[in-house]
């Protein structure tokens, strides 16, 4: 099990603060394909962290890991 | 430990963040002090939230401090960022760097602004009089091409 946290419009649109995938292992580009096809979200502009980092499309996920959405950042 | 990159719901006092910086070697400190504005390109702002992954998010000042040492290696810095509902004045952020010369501590308070504008998770909610919209980045570029946010070196 992945747990997904969604910050800001995500969360309003999601409806909730994190979602549940029933995967122990994919890919962050994976990861994003299911959230469009399952959740319709739009992922072009939004980018994963792994356990607080910035994570590349490539790098994998596993069960356990902490994944956060993070869309454009605006704080300052 | 003192702890000089917060992200924080309660008010934000700039002395306190300030001392944090103070220091014998110290020639300068510079301030920088975020505050919420009232009208942007015309449109009334009411009020803003401001919400944060909190613990990355002070993972990424804490790198900003990092990011700021190696360029400025006699610099000390101090960040603190608010979250919850603001109205308009209220401070949103506090950095403090303190420098042997006045031009580094300009430069790096100025550095630590637009790098948290970039790589700190906290998002932007603007309450107008006909509606509210979480604000996407404000650097013009909305997508992240590369896949993540770009490094250090497009500051320059």
């Amino acid at each position: 099990m992945i747990n997904v946290l969604c910050f800001a419009h995500l969360k309003e649109q999601v409806g909730q603060e994190q979602l549940e995938l029933a995967r122990d292992e994919l890919t962050v580009k994976e990861l994003l394909q299911e959230l469009h096809e399952q959740h319709s979200i739009d992922t072009d502009s939004l980018i994963v962290a792994v356990n607080e980092e910035y994570a590349d499309v490539d790098d994998v996920i596993k069960s356990g890991d902490t994944v956060a959405l993070i869309p454009p950042v605006s704080g300052g | 430990m003192e702890r000089l990159f917060i992200v924080t719901d309660q008010p934000i006092s700039v002395e306190e963040v300030t001392k944090k910086v103070v220091r014998p070697e110290a020639g300068a400190i510079s301030n920088f002090i975020g505050t919420v504005r009232e009208y942007t390109h015309g449109r009334r702002t009411l009020s803003l939230t401001y919400e944060a992954y909190q613990s990355m998010a002070e993972k990424q000042l804490k790198r900003i401090g990092e990011e700021i040492k190696e360029k400025w290696p006699d610099a000390k810095t101090a960040i603190t960022h608010r979250t919850g509902d603001l109205a308009i004045s209220d401070i949103a952020v506090v950095i403090a760097v303190s420098t042997p010369h006045r031009k580094d501590a300009f430069r790096a308070s100025e550095y630590a602004i637009e790098r948290i504008k970039q790589i700190v998770p906290i998002w932007k909610k603007e309450h107008w009089e006909d509606g509210e919209e979480w604000i996407g980045n404000q650097l013009e570029t909305e997508a992240y091409p590369e896949g993540k946010p770009k490094g250090e070196e497009i500051y320059d």
